[in-house]
C-alpha cells in the first residue's frame, strides 16, 4: 500500500509542521491535572513526557488528541487548532493506556475497521500489511481476546499508526512488550522520526527513553518542572527534579 | 459519513453475532417481563382492553434500557468509544452508527415480543401489520435516539446504571404514551385509520425533534 493511497482519507487534506502547547492548563473541578505547560515539537522530533503517576502526562496527551479541552491556554497544530475537527483528527494517531481494540474481533477486523474509519480505500489490505509489520500475520484471524498483553499492544500500535499520522501520541508504548518487540518499537519510532512525524510519548521507562528522545519534559503535579533538549542522563535528572 | 455509519453498524453486528450477549439477555429479560405481566393481568384468558399495548411498550422500555447500557459498557471496557471519537469521521456518524445498531437489536426483540403479547393478552395487534410495524418502529427509534445520546454521555459516569433510566424514562414518556395509544388504536375492533395516523405522526415528530437535538449535542457533550 503506497503512502499516497493511504492518504485517500476523510478530511485528509490538512498538514502541519509543528505542534505548540502554550500555557495550557486543565482542571477537573478543583483538582489541577495540568498547569501552565508550554512546549513545542517540530516534524522529525520525539518528545518524551516523563513523570510519576498522576503527573498529568495522559491528560496532556488527551488534550493534544483533541478529546479533552484545555481549561486555559492553547494548543496549535501549525496554523490550526482543535476546531479543525475531522480534518485535523485524520493527521493524529493515538495509542492510549487502554488499547482501543474490540476483544471479540480478530486483529485483522480491528485494524480494517479503524482503517475504514480513517477513510483508507483498501482497508483489508492495509490491515494485513500492518499485521505483517507487527509480526502477527499468522495470528491475524484470531480474536484479540486470545492475545497476550504484548501482542495486543503491538496491534494497538499498528491501529494508532495505520493512517500515517503526522502527530503520533503514545501513552506508555513499551508496556507488556518483550525484548524483541521493544527493539522493533524503538526502530519504528526512529523510522517515524526519520519520516517527518512528530512523536510525543509518555513513559516511565527512562532506560528506553535514553538516547531516543530529542526533548524530554519532566512533569510533576501537572507542572513542567524541567525541559531538556538532546537529553542525556535522564535518570539522574529525573531523581533531581522529580525527587521520587 | 455513510461509510462510517455502515462500518460502525457492521462492527456492532459482528461483535453481537460472536458474543450473542445482548440479543440473549434482552430477549430473555423481555420474555420474562411479558410472562410475569401475563400471569398477573390475564384473567380467564382475557386481559382488560389496552393492557397488551401497555405491557408491550413497558417491556420495550425496560429491555431497551438494558440493551443501551450493555452496548455502551462494551465500548467502555477498552475505551473504544474514545477511539471512535478520535477518528476523522464526523462525530454525528458515530451517534447514528450506534443508534442504528441499537434500533436493529430492539426491532429483533420486538419481532418476538409482539406475537407473544398478542397471544398471551389476546390482543388484535397483528390485524393491521403495516400500521403496527410503523408505530413500533417509530416509537423504538424515538426511545433509542434519546437513549443512545444519554448512554454515550454517561459512559464514564460511575453511577451510569442508575442515571440512565432516571434521565431516559421521563424524557421518553411522550414517545411511550404515543406508542401505547397508537398500538391500542391498532388493536381496536373498530379500527380507525385516522386515529392511528395521528399517533404515528406524533411519533414521527418526536423522532425528528429527538434525533435533531441529539445530532446537534453529541459532539459537544462527547468532548470533555
Amino acid at each position: 500500500m503506497t503512502r499516497a493511497s493511504r492518504r485517500e482519507m476523510v478530511g485528509g487534506s490538512v498538514d502541519f509542521d509543528e505542534v505548540s502547547v502554550e500555557d495550557v492548563s486543565r482542571h477537573f473541578g478543583r483538582r489541577r491535572a495540568v498547569s501552565r505547560v508550554t512546549f513545542r515539537a517540530a516534524r522529525g522530533m520525539i518528545v518524551g513526557l516523563l513523570g510519576p503517576n498522576g503527573a498529568g502526562k495522559s491528560t496532556l496527551l488527551a488534550m493534544l488528541a483533541t478529546v479533552l479541552r484545555p481549561s486555559s491556554g492553547a494548543i496549535r497544530y501549525g496554523s490550526l487548532d482543535a476546531t479543525a475537527g475531522p480534518a485535523l483528527r485524520s493527521r493524529i494517531g493515538v495509542l492510549g493506556h487502554d488499547l482501543f481494540l474490540y476483544p471479540e474481533l480478530t486483529a485483522r477486523e480491528n485494524l480494517a475497521f479503524f482503517a475504514g474509519l480513517y477513510g483508507i480505500a483498501d482497508s483489508d489490505a492495509c490491515a494485513r500489511a500492518a499485521l505483517e509489520r507487527a509480526q502477527l500475520d499468522t495470528r491475524r484471524d484470531d480474536p484479540v481476546a486470545s492475545f497476550s498483553r504484548g501482542m495486543r499492544q503491538r496491534v494497538a500500535l499498528e491501529r494508532a499508526l495505520i493512517h500515517d499520522p503526522r502527530l503520533a501520541l503514545l501513552d506508555e508504548p513499551f508496556t507488556g512488550l518483550d525484548d524483541a518487540s521493544t527493539e522493533a518499537l524503538l526502530g519504528r519510532l526512529k523510522a517515524l522520526r526519520h519520516g517527518g512525524a512528530i512523536v510525543i510519548l509518555a513513559t516511565h521507562d527512562l532506560d528506553l527513553a535514553e538516547g531516543l528522545l530529542d526533548t524530554a519534559l519532566f512533569l510533576r503535579d501537572g507542572r513542567n518542572v524541567e525541559t531538556l533538549s538532546a537529553p542525556g542522563g535522564l535518570r539522574s535528572t529525573y531523581r533531581t527534579v522529580i525527587g521520587r | 459519513m455513510l461509510r462510517a455509519i455502515w462500518l460502525i453498524v457492521r462492527k456492532d453486528l459482528t461483535v453481537e453475532v460472536r458474543s450473542r450477549e445482548l440479543a440473549y439477555t434482552t430477549l430473555f429479560f423481555a420474555i420474562s417481563c411479558v410472562l410475569v405481566f401475563a400471569f398477573s393481568l390475564v384473567q380467564e384468558g382475557r386481559a382488560a382492553e389496552g393492557v397488551g399495548a401497555g405491557v408491550l411498550w413497558m417491556t420495550i422500555m425496560f429491555a431497551g434500557n438494558l440493551a443501551l447500557g450493555r452496548t455502551f459498557e462494551r465500548e467502555r471496557q477498552s475505551e473504544t468509544l474514545r477511539a471512535l471519537m478520535l477518528v476523522p469521521a464526523p462525530r454525528p456518524a458515530v451517534y447514528l452508527g450506534k443508534l442504528t445498531g441499537i434500533v436493529l437489536l430492539l426491532l429483533l426483540t420486538e419481532g418476538v415480543l409482539v406475537p407473544l403479547v398478542a397471544l398471551l393478552f389476546q390482543a388484535e395487534l397483528l390485524a393491521h401489520p403495516f400500521w403496527l410495524v410503523s408505530v413500533v418502529a417509530m416509537g423504538t427509534l424515538g426511545f433509542a435516539a434519546v437513549g443512545t445520546l444519554f448512554a454515550a454521555m454517561l459512559v464514564r459516569a460511575r453511577s451510569r446504571d442508575v442515571l440512565l433510566p432516571v434521565l431516559l424514562y421521563p424524557i421518553t414518556v411522550p414517545v411511550i404514551i404515543a406508542g401505547v395509544r397508537g398500538t391500542m388504536a391498532i388493536a381496536q375492533p373498530d379500527f380507525e385509520v385516522a386515529v392511528v395516523r395521528f399517533w404515528f405522526s406524533l411519533l414521527v415528530a418526536f423522532d425528528v425533534v429527538f434525533i435533531t437535538l441529539a445530532l446537534w449535542t453529541f459532539e459537544p457533550v462527547m468532548t470533555d
